[in-house]
């Protein structure tokens, strides 16, 4: 059924479809409307799950990994502080291998304060070992709760997913969303039954210490290999979704990206703006296409190395970036694309932080940077105010 | 274990006491004048290693020598003796 | 009053059977120091709360005390966590288990007097105040010993610790955790010793049927306190006598002092132990004058006239 509803209540919607069991959470803009609504949700009977009005994000996360080693299915939502306040339990989280799922308003971190969009937030705890997403709709925000658990509740995987939503745009804007049945919901995201789990009847110690002889470094290889088997498991999760409810995603989604020399990148919901540029863009004859990364964790390699073949320059626009180096998009980008025969020429642009919009003309501005036959080889920031006396 | 054997995360599954005998770590060693001993179970309560059973017995594998044993045995009947 | 009792010594009984349950909860082989009182705190408390006990602990010295992956000391299952969350784990895992329908269970919060009254003390207020259906244990050995003897909030006043050194004594009071549970309107929070068993059993026992509720356990440690370990359990009664950790229980909102032994000075306890050695007679008075001002005030919430 579709609903003209807001990312918030999306993401809302998402926890109560996949029947999520017990949800702590903490409020912060602009992610307060999620705790609200499951709150509401719980209040009416519409929701069954324990909400945990905890006291702090750091303690929101640290329920929901006790929650979920118990053995039931956790949600949470967060954003900015709230999600680097809870930075050290969520290297627990990954560590103790509990497929939590949690939606991150991406929101920019202070000072100076700021409550609007930018993807430094969760760019931070891209080493945490958790799953990332990316989302440019709320529709997808809602579709990427049910496949994160299915995905991180495989014995072979059980890794928790961030899912990034942009503050405002997503998390209040509203749009129409096609409501998935409570049934078709079942039916594709079985009930969670871990093999191990805090339970009298089967006693074990949960996350004690290891030494260096062993076993922490091999416990830590397992994780990697966990986001290996990942890499295959989420496009195949993928698909029976988009054979079940009929929406299908992609760890890239390129757009007109077929006979062009230069290609865009971007993430989150600049690539609604960016694909209105490049229409207006080829309209003109311009030979450019645009890619929105939308799995970030684990990393698109090989998705990206088969993009690249034959385009002749990648500007990779961060909403982000790294004191003391560059966006970690860019760097990211480059790196996975080292070593393969005939790389792309790759350049980064600096964009919308602390909310500054990504228009149509930002994109076209970072359209004409690229084309430049000369690039000081540096990431170019865009749209700075910067008169100077 | 083999890498193949490990749990999914760090769950621990096996009691510690096959791990390690922490009798090793003793200097003093407790013991009992079963002649003096009054089955009081002083010791077997305030035992930190659970090393005293309560047939009044110590298990000297585990028996760290603390000597809480000998220090609250109101019959002195256990002596701390140098390993 | 014998010379014995002065000193701390057992008022000689003669017990024919155990005083307390004997089914043990540790196992042997763990890797606490030789005559830790932070496991005796967990033998008794599981003594008397059973095997349908699920503890969970943050970073203190039971993180190590259990022993490295894939073993442990515990037949009850462990959820080890980072250190401030003790309070937001147990409601996890107390909310979980009721969405998975399992009853009967007794969720503990176990930690250590940093992870309780210092980095700790948020995650427990907020747990305290939800009315969580739990029981929070802290052991309290009196510093942050697990990493080497650092003051904490329930150091006490006069006390040696790595970070204060010589001069620098601690010269603030310890932190009343009882106090700020009560304040919480806890239904049950309560003061025991590990050399007294029977009565932290008897609190134990009756935290199950009141929780929310509150323990603090005072678990000696010979590392940190310096003196020789078998005179643990002395040192602990010694505690009690000379009514510097006082036993009591405040049941919904009702004090209660449930041990009253024969007193002895606060200088015995002090000088038992080398962490107190570099204390002037003038700085121990001082103590005893506060001690005694406290237990007036306690015995004046008890309800009981002052002797």
């Amino acid at each position: 059924m579709k609903k003209m509803i807001t990312g918030n209540r999306a993401a809302a919607l998402g926890s109560k479809l996949a029947r999520a069991q017990v949800v702590a959470a903490y409020p912060i803009t602009p992610q307060t409307k999620i705790v609200e609504s499951i709150a509401e949700m719980v209040a009416r009977g519409e929701m069954k799950c324990k909400y945990i009005m905890v006291e702090s994000e750091h303690s929101a996360m640290s329920a929901c990994i006790s929650a979920s080693a118990t053995g039931v299915r956790t949600f949470t939502a967060t954003a900015a502080h709230g999600l680097a306040l809870m930075h050290e339990v969520l290297h627990w989280a990954a560590g103790q291998r509990l497929p939590i799922t949690m939606v991150n308003i991406n929101r920019a971190l202070g000072p100076p304060w700021s409550v609007w969009v930018e993807h430094t937030d969760s760019m931070s705890q891209r080493d945490t070992g958790w799953m990332q997403v990316y989302c440019e709709s709320n529709q997808e925000v809602l579709d990427s709760v049910i496949m994160a658990y299915k995905v991180g509740e495989r014995a072979d995987v059980l890794l928790p997913t961030m899912i990034c939503a942009d503050a405002f745009y997503l998390s209040h804007t509203s749009e129409p969303v096609d409501i998935p049945e409570q049934k078709k919901v079942d039916d594709f995201l079985p009930p969670y039954k871990p093999k191990y789990k805090l339970d009298v009847d089967d006693p074990h110690g949960f996350g004690s210490l290891s030494m260096p002889h062993q076993w922490y470094m091999e416990l830590r290889y397992q994780m990697a290999e966990a986001m290996e088997h990942a890499k295959k498991h989420i496009p195949e999760v993928e698909r029976e979704f988009a054979e079940v409810f009929g929406r299908r995603y992609r760890a890239i989604e390129p757009y007109r990206c077929e006979d062009v020399d230069y290609v865009l990148m971007g993430m989150g919901t600049m690539a609604d703006t960016a694909r209105e540029a490049i229409d207006r863009l080829r309209s003109r004859g311009e030979k450019v296409g645009f890619v929105r990364l939308r799995t970030f964790r684990p990393f698109p390699v090989k998705e990206l190395r088969a993009l690249a073949r034959g385009i002749d320059r990648l500007g990779v626009i961060d909403r982000s970036f790294t004191f003391g180096y560059e966006g970690p998009l860019f760097t990211e980008v480059k790196g996975a694309l080292y070593g393969t025969p005939q790389p792309p020429e790759i350049r980064g642009y600096v964009a919308g932080l602390g909310g500054r919009d990504i228009t149509v003309e930002t994109i076209e501005d970072i359209y004409r940077r690229l084309s430049k036959k000369k690039w000081k080889g540096e990431e170019e920031w865009i749209g700075l105010k910067m008169e100077k006396r | 274990m083999r890498y193949d054997e490990l749990p999914p995360g760090p769950i621990t599954f096996l009691p510690i006491c096959d791990a390690q005998r922490t009798g090793t770590w003793r200097t003093f060693k407790p013991m009992i004048d079963h002649k003096r001993c009054n089955h009081c179970f002083l010791c077997w309560k305030y035992c930190p290693e659970m090393a005293i059973s309560t047939d009044i017995t110590i298990d000297y594998d585990y028996c760290k020598g603390c000597g809480i044993c000998a220090a609250e045995c109101p019959r002195k009947a256990i002596r701390m003796v140098r390993e | 009053m014998t010379q014995g009792a002065k000193k701390g010594q057992q008022e000689v009984r003669k017990e024919k059977r155990p005083t307390i349950p004997t089914e043990e909860y540790v196992t042997k082989g763990h890797m606490a120091c030789q005559g830790c009182g932070a496991v005796l705190a967990m033998r008794y408390l599981l003594k008397a709360l059973g095997p349908r006990t699920i503890i969970s602990t943050p970073a203190c010295c039971w993180s190590v005390i259990h022993g490295q992956f894939p073993y442990w000391c515990l037949k009850v299952p462990v959820m080890h966590t980072a250190f401030e969350g003790t309070g937001a784990s147990i409601s996890g895992i107390a909310a979980a288990l009721e969405m998975r329908g399992v009853e009967n269970v007794n969720v503990v919060g176990f930690a250590g007097d940093g992870g309780t009254a210092d980095i700790g003390i948020q995650s427990l207020s907020a747990a305290v105040e939800r009315g969580e259906p739990i029981i929070y244990c802290c052991y309290d050995n009196e510093a942050y010993m697990n990493t080497g003897i650092q003051r904490s909030g329930s150091t006490p006043y006069g006390a040696w610790t790595t970070t204060t050194p010589g001069e620098s004594w601690k010269k603030r009071p310890k932190k009343n955790m009882v106090e700020i549970m009560v304040a919480h309107e806890i239904p049950y929070a309560a003061t025991a010793c590990v050399a007294y068993p029977e009565d932290m059993i008897k609190k134990a026992i009756k935290a199950k049927e009141n929780k929310p509720a509150y323990l603090h356990v005072l678990a000696p440690c010979p590392t940190g306190w310096r003196y020789p370990p078998a005179e643990g359990i002395r040192i602990g009664r010694m505690a009690v006598q000379s009514r510097t950790f006082p036993l009591y229980e405040v049941d919904h909102g009702a004090y209660r002092i449930t041990a009253r032994p024969r007193t002895i000075p606060v200088k015995n306890y002090l000088e038992s132990q080398g962490r107190f050695k570099h204390l002037t007679s003038d700085a121990m008075d001082y103590i005893q004058q506060q001690v005694d001002r406290r237990w007036a005030q306690l015995e004046g919430k008890a309800g009981s006239k002052l002797k």
